[in-house]
C-alpha cells in the first residue's frame, strides 16, 4: 500500500520536474517546484511509515513551512522587484 | 523499496541539473536551485541523517534562495553567452568527478557494523559518554564535551559569517534610502 503510494509520488515528481524543466513561463517552473516541495513532504511521510519508523513527521511539517516561505518570497520579488519592499500601507513600490 | 526511491530521487537529481546547466534565465535557475535542494533533503531523509537534511532543506530551499534572489535584484535577470567554449572545464571537471567515484570504491558498504568508523571511538561515546561528561544525549556529548574546541571553532566562523552580513546588508539599506 505504500509501496503503491511511494512509486505514484515518484512518478509525480517526474512529471512535476518535466514541466519545470520545459515551462515556458516562469509561474510554470514556480508552480513545479512546489508541486516538488509538496511532493518531498508526502514522500517524507510515506517513506517515514514505509520503513516503520514514523518519527521523522515533524520534518515533513517543517519542510511545508519551508516551501510556503520560499514560494511567497520568490513571488514578492517577482512583484516588487525586491525584498525589501516596505509594504502596501507605507510607500507605492517602486 | 527504498533503494529504489533513493535512485529514482537521484536520477530525478541528475536530471535537473542538466536543465540547471543549460537554463539561461537566472530566475528560472533559481527556482530550479529550490526544486534541486528539495530532492536532496528528501534523499538525506531517505539515508537517515535527518539532521542534514534539515539544514539542506532550511539552507538550501529556504535561505540562498532568497539571498541569490536579492543577488539577482542588483545584476540582470539573463546570463551571458560564455565567451570561451566550455570543453576544458567540463574535462576537467568529469575527470575529477571520476577521481571522487574511484575513491568511493575502497569505502566500506554503507550501514556496515564492522566500518572503522563504528569500531574506533564511536563505542566508548556510546558507553561511558554519559558516565564522562554527565549528558544523557550522545549527539549533545560529542559535540559539546569531546570535540569541544571544534565546535567551538564552528560557532566562531558561523558568529564571524553573520556579523559580515549584517553589516554588509545594513550598509545597503542606508544607501538606498538615502537614495529614494
Amino acid at each position: 500500500m505504500f509501496a503503491a503510494a511511494a512509486g505514484v509520488l515518484l512518478v509525480t515528481l517526474a512529471l512535476a520536474l518535466v514541466r519545470a524543466a520545459r515551462g515556458p513561463s516562469v509561474f510554470d517552473r514556480l508552480l513545479a517546484t512546489n508541486t516538488v516541495g509538496t511532493c518531498a513532504v508526502l514522500l517524507l511521510a510515506v517513506i517515514g511509515f514505509l520503513t516503520g519508523r514514523p518519527e521523522f513527521l515533524d520534518l515533513a511539517l517543517v519542510y511545508g513551512l519551508l516551501n510556503v516561505i520560499g514560494t511567497v518570497a520568490v513571488l514578492k520579488f517577482f512583484r516588487y522587484g525586491n525584498l525589501g519592499d516596505p509594504g502596501p500601507g507605507e510607500k507605492p513600490a517602486p | 523499496m527504498e533503494t529504489l526511491i533513493v535512485n529514482t530521487l537521484l536520477s530525478l537529481m541528475v536530471v535537473a541539473v542538466v536543465v540547471l546547466a543549460r537554463t539561461r534565465n537566472l530566475f528560472a535557475v533559481i527556482v530550479l536551485f529550490g526544486l534541486y535542494s528539495f530532492l536532496m533533503a528528501t534523499v538525506m531523509v531517505a539515508l537517515d541523517a535527518v539532521d542534514v537534511a534539515m539544514t539542506e532543506a532550511a539552507v538550501g530551499a529556504g535561505i540562498s534562495t532568497v539571498l541569490m534572489l536579492g543577488a539577482l535584484h542588483l545584476c540582470r535577470s539573463e546570463e551571458a553567452k560564455p565567451a570561451h567554449k566550455p570543453w576544458l572545464p567540463l574535462a576537467v571537471t568529469a575527470a575529477t568527478g571520476l577521481v571522487l567515484v574511484y575513491g568511493t570504491l575502497e569505502l566500506p558498504a554503507f550501514s556496515d557494523p564492522a566500518a572503522p568508523i563504528h569500531t574506533h571511538v564511536a563505542p566508548r561515546y556510546l558507553e561511558d559518554g554519559p558516565r564522562e561528561t554527565g549528558i544523557p544525549n550522545v549527539v549533545t556529548a560529542v559535540l559539546a564535551s569531546y570535540r569541544g574546541f571544534d565546535t567551538l571553532g564552528e560557532t566562531t566562523v558561523v558568529f564571524t559569517a553573520g556579523a559580515g552580513i549584517i553589516a554588509l546588508l545594513r550598509r545597503r539599506r542606508r544607501n538606498s534610502r538615502d537614495g529614494t
